[in-house]
């Protein structure tokens, strides 16, 4: 097969908030650098994020302080978050939101001309003792705003893209490292092989795998993929964030920030039921414990609609002007797709799967991680990974609303900047390994030549399987006989891919062949989640089952690391923060 | 609701020597969702050669641009059941065909980026620049633009011109920071639009206001651009 080489110094593979960060970085470093996105960057799923970003800059509440950040997001994980990251995305949340103001972010302002902050679930001061607001919001567009604003900065650094470039695969190098990546343009159908000294992946996450989520057509887990394929490991996949707000039907995101503005839940009695399950924090909990309650409601029969099986948002008390100038953008998509209007009428809404706090381990600079045989960490050469696509771990078993903007920022930075230092000292190139580009060009050529004969479906339809079984096994509440029965159908899947076909077989802007290509990571990514949900006989944050309904932290107190061939390993979660005491372990408070 | 016919306009330039339309029935009860995306999704479950670009789904990333009827818009929020039994979907206009609904978007781009588009001023406070919340006011209406080129593609004056007018978006854009009171460089900015034709090709037919999905008014900021300019001269 034809295919070309270009040598980069480094090859971002993902243009949303992670990727563009790291990419600003490493432009201005003079490097030669270039971004491959699937979609035109601002298209990215970054752009959907609505409600903020957290810092503890205390613009409202006259003090605030990153420590406090930084305990709400360790109970918000319900420790399975690594302190070290933890505490360096937190210390480096101020001067972050101040960076983006500086670059021409468009923030909401307060009456002194300064950033808005909003109220946002989790987040206290004095260690859980005073509410805050922490929240830094653009309205409830600030993922758009924050995306466009990094993508308009690469436009100024002069960034390279190369836009509606798919990547396929990583190709290792023959010590083990990584040399670069396989990567189809979609208009012309064109492979070639980035050689660089180091891929950072920025690829973001894979809701697509529910059938029901907030999440882009876009997010198919295409990083995971690769690093599974290329033999790497992938750290607690079982852990998904389910949003305890989704437009009922539909799936899209009804902010939290609704919540921080004052609007709260009601069951089908009309009760505000989060004041009876969280008397403190109610509404404002942490969204596993939200979408927890809200789904005990609808089973005990209190469900809205009839059908009974959704609850309402209710926001019409809150005065106009704050719905039209804070919540404007979920003012339009509950007109759009749940056709009521707000001001007058709650809106349905149901948790739906909403953010993968699992994913590529990392350490705090981004530098991807496997082990070795005695279960230490190993610096995987050549490759970083940012952003939801991640798992650095700074959200452990359940992310604090508003920490996901934070994380892709921090550490898009953290990665460009630590691998700018290494360019400067010098790193070279590895060898790939031809064996490996071979590898890596087989998935293309199987769907190319995939022909539609007996025994054979196509890919849609195995996508669509494959979606139902995780939204019926894998949402709020999760027991162990049904998961095996789904690790079971997923197995029985997994072959069916390899055998579906692709009705498309045309070289020109070839959309179906993508979504082939992003189905074959959809299936790792599902059974990734299968293997370590059975595997974590426990309850915490995000992963709660029915037959194992406490935290047990003396079995369970790790990551969990799986491999494609379905082996699973334990890794030590970081207790080690360096300016602060540890925190140590305690029940969440409600 | 349930039956619908879809006409969609089909080019791959690997085999066609022109576009031509092609008809799908669909019934709406066969799949989830009642907006046109959702339509189209579906029959690309059944024809997988249809091509169209998509991503958000909820009208915050400009995807999926297309002309529906006659009129611009964004297929994830046009909602089927305020459409005829008919309906006619297009690439947007003015700009090359890659296939099917794709068009190349590299114009309207590269006229985005003319602009300079980010935000200039030198100074790097501590903190962060004070703005107030009326000096903010000033950026609603014009920082929401999602690129999605419906606004650009549906002016007759960027058809008659396309390399020298640089449409409503381009022109949204550069008045969003012209407006902002933190950027320094309006004067520069306004420098770069002195032509007969990048801003003063607009003849306020006002199509860009009519189309856009995100209820922004272009027209509006072109008008003033203009004023500024007028301004200055004076």
């Amino acid at each position: 097969m034809d295919l070309k080489t270009l040598k980069y110094d480094a090859i971002i593979v993902g243009g949303g908030g992670a990727g563009l960060r790291a990419a600003l970085q490493l432009s201005k470093s003079g490097k030669k650098v270039a971004v491959v996105s699937k979609v035109f960057p601002t298209r990215s799923h970054t752009v959907a994020a609505q409600g903020g970003i957290n810092a503890a800059l205390g613009n409202r509440d006259g003090e605030d302080d990153w420590r406090y950040h930084m305990y709400d997001t360790v109970m918000g994980a319900d420790f399975l978050g690594d302190q070290d990251a933890i505490e360096y995305m937190c210390q480096h949340a101020p001067a972050t939101v101040l960076e983006l103001e500086h670059m021409g972010m468009p923030f909401t302002r307060d009456e002194n001309g300064k950033i808005y902050q909003r109220a946002f679930g989790g987040q206290t001061r004095e260690y859980g003792k005073k509410n805050v607001h922490r929240t830094c919001a653009a309205a409830d567009r600030t993922g758009h705003a924050l995306l466009h604003t990094l993508y308009q900065q690469n436009v100024k650094a002069k960034s390279h893209f190369f836009s509606e470039w798919y990547a396929l695969d990583l190709v290792k190098s023959e010590t083990g490292g990584v040399s670069g990546v396989i990567v189809e343009c979609i208009e012309t159908g064109e492979l070639n092989f980035l050689q660089s000294k180091a891929v950072i992946l920025a690829t973001g996450g894979a809701g697509q795998i529910y059938k029901t989520t907030t999440n882009a057509y876009t997010c198919t887990g295409d990083g995971l993929g690769m690093v599974l394929r290329a033999g790497f490991p992938i750290q607690d996949m079982e852990m998904w964030q389910i949003h305890p707000t989704g437009i009922y039907g539909v799936g899209s995101l009804i902010s939290e920030g609704t919540r921080g503005e004052g609007a709260y839940l009601i069951n089908s009695e009309g009760e505000r039921y989060m004041e009876r399950y969280s008397p403190n924090k109610k509404d404002l909990d942490c969204r596993d414990v939200v979408s927890r309650c809200s789904i005990q409601e609808i089973q005990e029969g209190r469900g809205c609609g009839p059908n009974k099986d959704y609850v309402l948002l209710r926001l019409d008390h809150l005065p106009k002007e704050v719905i039209e100038k804070r919540l404007p953008g979920i003012t339009e998509l509950a007109r759009t797709f749940a056709g009521v209007d707000p001001e007058k009428e709650p809106i349905p809404v149901i948790p739906t799967a909403h953010y993968m706090m699992g994913g590529i381990p990392t350490n705090k600079y981004g530098q991807a991680l496997t082990t070795d045989k005695n279960g230490n960490d190993v610096i995987i050469d050549g490759l970083y990974a940012a952003g939801e696509c991640a798992c650095v771990s700074v959200h452990g078993a359940n992310r604090l609303g508003a920490n996901s903007l934070l994380d892709i920022v921090v550490f898009g930075r953290a990665s460009g900047m630590h691998l700018e230092e290494d360019l400067k000292d010098g790193k070279p190139f590895s060898k790939p390994s031809e064996e490996d580009i071979g590898r890596c060009l087989s998935r293309y050529e199987r769907w190319m030549s995939s022909t539609d004969q007996s025994g054979s479906e196509p890919f849609a339809e195995v996508r669509s399987d494959m979606q139902q079984i995780m939204m019926d096994y894998f949402g709020v509440f999760r027991d162990g006989k049904g998961m095996q029965e789904a690790m079971d159908k997923l197995l029985a899947i997994r072959p069916r891919v390899q055998k579906a076909y692709l009705g498309d077989k045309s070289k020109t802007f070839n959309t179906s062949l993508v979504e082939a290509l992003e189905l074959d990571n959809m299936i790792e990514v599902a059974i990734a989640t299968a293997y370590s949900a059975l595997y974590r006989e426990e309850s915490r944050g995000a992963h709660s089952r029915i037959d194992f309904t406490e935290r047990d932290d003396k079995k369970f107190l790790h990551h969990s690391l799986y491999f494609i061939d379905g082996r699973l390993e334990k890794r030590e979660i970081n207790m080690k923060p360096e300016l602060v005491e540890p925190f140590e372990l305690r029940e969440r408070e409600h | 609701m349930s039956k619908k016919v879809i006409s969609v306009q089909r080019f791959n330039p690997e085999t066609d020597k022109k576009p031509y339309m092609q008809e799908y029935q669909i019934d709406t009860n066969d799949f989830h969702g009642t907006m046109l995306l959702d339509a189209l999704e579906h029959i690309k479950t059944m024809d997988q050669t249809l091509t169209f670009r998509r991503s958000c789904g909820e009208g915050v990333c400009g995807s999926d641009g297309v002309n529906i009827n006659g009129k611009n818009g964004l297929a994830c929020i046009t909602d089927l059941r305020k459409l005829p039994k008919t309906i006619k979907v297009r690439p947007l206009p003015a700009f090359p065909i890659v296939r099917d609904l794709v068009v190349d978007m590299e114009q309207f781009y590269s006229h985005y980026e003319s602009v300079e588009p980010y935000l200039q001023n030198d100074d790097e406070p501590a903190t962060e620049r004070i703005q107030s919340i009326d000096e903010r006011a000033k950026l609603d209406g014009l920082y929401e633009c999602i690129l999605c080129a419906c606004c650009t593609t549906s002016c007759p004056s960027f058809w008659w011109n396309p390399d020298k007018f640089l449409g409503p978006a381009a022109l949204l854009w550069a008045y969003r920071f012209v407006a902002d009171s933190r950027d320094t460089a309006t004067e520069k900015r306004l420098d770069q639009l002195e032509d007969l034709f990048k801003l003063f090709r607009c003849r306020t037919i006002m199509n860009c206001a009519d189309v856009c999905p995100k209820g922004l008014n272009p027209t509006q900021a072109i008008g003033h651009l203009r004023d500024e300019m007028i301004d200055r001269a004076i």
